[in-house]
């Protein structure tokens, strides 16, 4: 038990919490929205001074329950007792004081204050600033030494890593006197090392006493880091399991709630033509940043070329160009035998027409319209062609029953074509545009981050389908963040660090530290 | 992802539109009472005087094309997320293309010939007024609503040069051009009534109305039926999905402002064509405005563009009535209640919801264990 005093120039005195570390317990909690009850009759118990994983597909009622213990939302059932007692947790404001901290998925930071400034947001003291900083920055070496989280205070966050950005969310929360701290898929957007530099930080809070609830779709980290594990299906909790008597196919069971294959079946590649050259591709952004340096690569048919690299080094950018979105600033491109120089006319029409489907990153934005009925997603991008019309009126009708046969082939759910695709989790979404892009028969494919938010058994699905197409003589340029993704589906894997393409090797003999090293690039310090 | 409290359509189109309605002619009933006069004959007055006197349905009708057509115009540039406000100049410049057209046409070749082009001619003039506001935004991202109000400025002082000065009917005061010659012009329903035998009151009532349902039609073709409409759209939810799916940004922006300009001009032939038969100051009145309260409650459909297009004939005609009826009322009060039911049904049109919701789960539906 350690408790710290700190005592300013005013009359108040503020102490860090004493960790004794706190129990949490939700008993039936049930949340309903209209028709849909997001929390059924939900029961788990977190002890005190553990780290305790939740899993759960999306809409698993996941989210839900933590914005209920956060006092985002109001259950309409249940209750919530914090060290045996029960408390009512209204707002956010409420569980703060109770000693519980959010660390969301997408963080909530002012990227141009500094980190100090960011940690006193909502908590200033005084009216004037120049106390309350003191006091702060007292507080914050404190909390830093004590759990070993190093950061410098005074740099703005926009110059930090994402993972530096992650510690001031934690410092955050710890600085708001959180016992209870909760994170929402922490890893999505660390590298390798970064990831393992934050468990080592939640290990270290553990053992000062904070109970750590770690919400994540990645069984590996919770088999690694939990003591005990929650899984969630359809609103449920379906089981509550010691992490030493489990394994991560029994756990994929349970979200899923059938049996699921986790690593998958490559068959050798059938190399065929070049498809796509790309020679010393050059490209500046619109900030005048050298966002692609000298980026040389070729796949050919048959054969899927994975792009590994912390997200933001340059692989959206070689996606959008590539894709006519953006246009060809300094380089070649060779699509089967059709070379392309700068200043050349190039956009996703004349793309598509040459018989490369794109997959966007971010499907939400990109490749779907929300608001959009499935059946009018399912022509994005291929409106004009000519089997979709007749005349310059669109061919509802055909529309119609191409959708449904594609909806049969790619499973998905629902298979109504009208209603609106926001409605669709995310997995779904993702088969809407996979099943509309390889529906083009595209000799080439590109496609990035093809399974970010997606189900366990959707991934599968993905996976299962880009290696058909494969099969099939497509060529596949897949760029994605997640390491496993890129070793078990590439059969060759590019690295991207800073614009530059920092090396290259065999799908299968890479190793994950071997890519990590790489990714995180030689001159870079972590 | 959870789905969340969702009205069903009839709630959430239907019935939170007419509590907002009923909300706004409550406020205005007090306004009303307050100044000393009851509230509830005044509003029968309105309703006779919009529906029921002689000629009183035609004047509405007439002045619903007007809205009908301003209010598509600002529709589809929504569609496009583009907020047109230039409706009123394009509608004026529409005019001057009916006024030119006919000017010169209409002593050398047959009058229904000159009518039909006098109507294109409003489009293409409308259009061609939408259009550079639709270039300078898609091109030199010069923002639509700025340019728009700006080209309302232009289109009046224009017109007050023209008409003072090159086009004014010779030896008169007025700024206005000569009348087009007999024939020429969009018959009054009335007139076609008597051809027929059958008796009607006069009224300014054409068949412009007839085009803008037409009009109307065409209208929900094109948005939803049409590989155009669909880019439209598109690009209207998501210009980044939009680019992706490979539509041409610019090129769509411009189309839309010109077809949006061109329905604003078509205010002219019910204006120029159906009443008044000559190019005169100031006739759009600021119908052009209005056509955006009009989308906004007709919720850039033409159904709902229709229904408030006629909501708003209604109360043109009958807060006339109101004025003559009432001497401490004055026409002044319908610019009021105009106002509280934009006020109420676009900028609070939400307010409600939340009420509506609540009563709805409770009392009607209750929690479902679905």
């Amino acid at each position: 038990m350690t408790t710290i005093e700190i005592n300013e120039g005013n009359d108040t005195s503020v102490s860090l919490p004493s960790f004794s570390g706190s129990s949490i317990e939700l008993k039936n909690i049930t949340k309903r929205f209209g028709h849909v009850v997001a929390n059924d009759e939900v029961s788990l118990k977190v002890e005190a001074g553990t780290i305790h994983g939740v899993v759960g597909e999306n809409g698993a009622g996941k989210s839900t329950l933590m914005n209920i213990l956060f006092g985002l939302y109001k259950p309409d059932g249940g209750s919530i007792y914090l060290d045996g007692n029960i408390v009512d947790v209204t707002s956010p404001e409420k569980s703060i004081s109770l000693g519980i901290g959010m660390v969301h998925q997408h963080f909530m930071l002012v990227p141009t204050f500094t980190v100090l400034e960011n940690v006193m947001l909502g908590n200033e003291g005084s009216f004037s600033l120049k106390n309350g900083e003191k006091t702060a920055l007292q507080r914050l070496q404190k909390l830093s030494s004590t759990y070993g989280l190093n950061v410098d205070f005074h740099s703005l966050i926009s110059d930090l890593p994402v993972g530096m950005q992650q510690r001031v969310e934690i410092l955050k929360a710890l600085n708001r006197g959180a016992k209870i701290l909760i994170l929402d898929e922490p890893t999505g957007v660390l590298t390798p090392q970064e990831t393992i530099g934050l468990f080592e930080i939640l290990n270290s809070l553990k053992n000062k006493g904070v109970t750590i609830i770690l919400i994540t779709h990645k069984l590996k980290e919770i088999m690694s880091t939990t003591e005990a594990v929650s899984v969630m299906r359809g609103g449920k909790v379906v089981a509550n399991l010691k992490t030493n008597n489990t394994s991560p196919e029994e756990l994929a069971e349970k979200m899923v709630g059938r049996k699921v294959l986790l690593s998958i079946e490559k068959k050798e590649p059938k190399i065929g033509n070049k498809a796509l050259t790309v020679k010393n591709l050059n490209h500046l952004s619109k900030d005048g940043v050298d966002v692609l340096k000298n980026v040389s690569f070729s796949i050919s048919e048959g054969e899927i070329l994975g792009v590994a690299g912390v997200a933001g080094n340059g692989q959206s950018e070689l996606l959008d160009i590539l894709s006519g979105i953006e246009q060809l600033q300094r380089g070649e491109i060779e699509i089967n035998q059709t070379r392309l120089l700068p200043g050349e006319k190039w956009d996703p029409k004349k793309v598509r027409e040459m018989g490369m489907a794109h997959v966007p990153e971010d499907r939400q934005k990109r490749g779907l319209i929300l608001p959009f009925y499935n059946y009018e997603n399912s022509i994005l991008g291929y409106q004009r062609k000519e089997s979709y019309s007749s005349g310059f009126l669109l061919d509802k009708n055909k529309i119609l029953k191409l959708f449904t046969e594609t909806a049969e082939q790619f499973d998905l759910r629902p298979r109504n074509p009208n209603i609106a695709s926001n409605k669709l989790s995310g997995g779904n979404q993702q088969k809407l545009v996979l099943a509309r892009e390889i529906q083009s028969q595209p000799k080439i494919l590109l496609i990035g981050q093809p399974t970010r938010g997606v189900d366990i058994g959707a991934i599968e699905r993905i996976y299962e389908d880009l290696l058909r197409l494969k099969d099939a003589g497509t060529a596949i340029l897949l760029v994605s963040v997640e390491l496993d993704e890129i070793m078990s589906l590439s059969d060759r894997i590019i690295v991207m660090n800073q614009g530059k393409i920092v090396g290259e090797t065999m799908g299968s003999n890479a190793t994950e530290i071997d890519l990590g090293k790489m990714m995180s690039g030689l001159d870079r310090t972590n | 992802m959870i789905e969340g409290n969702f009205l069903p359509r009839w709630v959430s189109i239907g019935l939170i539109p007419l509590i907002n309605l009923l909300l706004a002619f409550l406020v205005s009933g007090i306004v009303i009472f307050f100044i000393g006069e009851n509230p509830l004959q005044a509003i029968l007055v309105m309703i006779k005087g919009a529906f029921y006197y002689p000629g009183s349905i035609g004047y509405t009708l007439y002045y619903t094309t007007n809205f009908i057509f301003a209010g598509l115009a600002v529709a589809l540039a929504f569609h496009a997320k583009l907020f047109n406000i230039g409706g009123e100049g394009q509608a004026y410049v529409g005019g001057l293309g009916v006024g030119l057209v006919c000017l010169a046409l209409d002593q050398s070749i047959n009058s229904f010939l000159v009518t039909i082009l006098a109507v294109f001619g409003s489009g293409i003039f409308g259009a061609f007024w939408g259009v550079i506001p639709g270039y300078l935004q898609a091109k030199r991202g010069s923002h639509i609503v700025i340019t728009t109000i700006m080209f309302n400025f232009i289109a009046a002082s224009l017109m007050v040069y023209l008409l003072v000065n090159v086009i004014i009917e010779p030896g008169q005061m007025s700024p206005e051009t000569r009348d087009f010659s007999e024939g020429v012009g969009l018959v009054q329903v009335h007139k076609l009534a008597n051809y027929f035998g059958i008796s009607m009151a006069v009224s300014p009532f054409n068949i412009s109305f007839f085009i803008a349902l037409i009009v109307s039609f065409g209208f929900w073709i094109l948005v939803w039926r049409t590989r155009f409409g669909y880019e439209v759209r598109s690009l209207g939810h998501s210009e980044t999905a939009a680019k992706y799916a490979g539509i041409d940004v610019s090129r769509t922006i411009v189309l839309v402002m010109a077809i949006s300009g061109g329905l604003a001009g078509l205010v002219a032939i019910n204006e120029l064509l159906g009443v008044h038969n000559k190019l005169l100051l100031g006739f759009t009145a600021g119908y052009g405005f209005t056509g955006i309260a009009v989308a906004l409650m007709g919720r850039n459909h033409p159904v709902g563009i229709f229904l408030s297009s006629l909501l708003f004939g209604a109360l043109y005609q009958g807060g006339t009535e109101l004025d003559f009826e009432f001497s401490s009322i004055t026409r002044e009060m319908v610019l009021l209640i105009q106002g509280l039911i934009i006020l109420f049904s676009g900028a609070l049109a939400y307010m409600m919801n939340p009420i509506v919701e609540k009563i709805y789960f409770n009392y009607f539906k209750g929690p479902k264990n679905a």
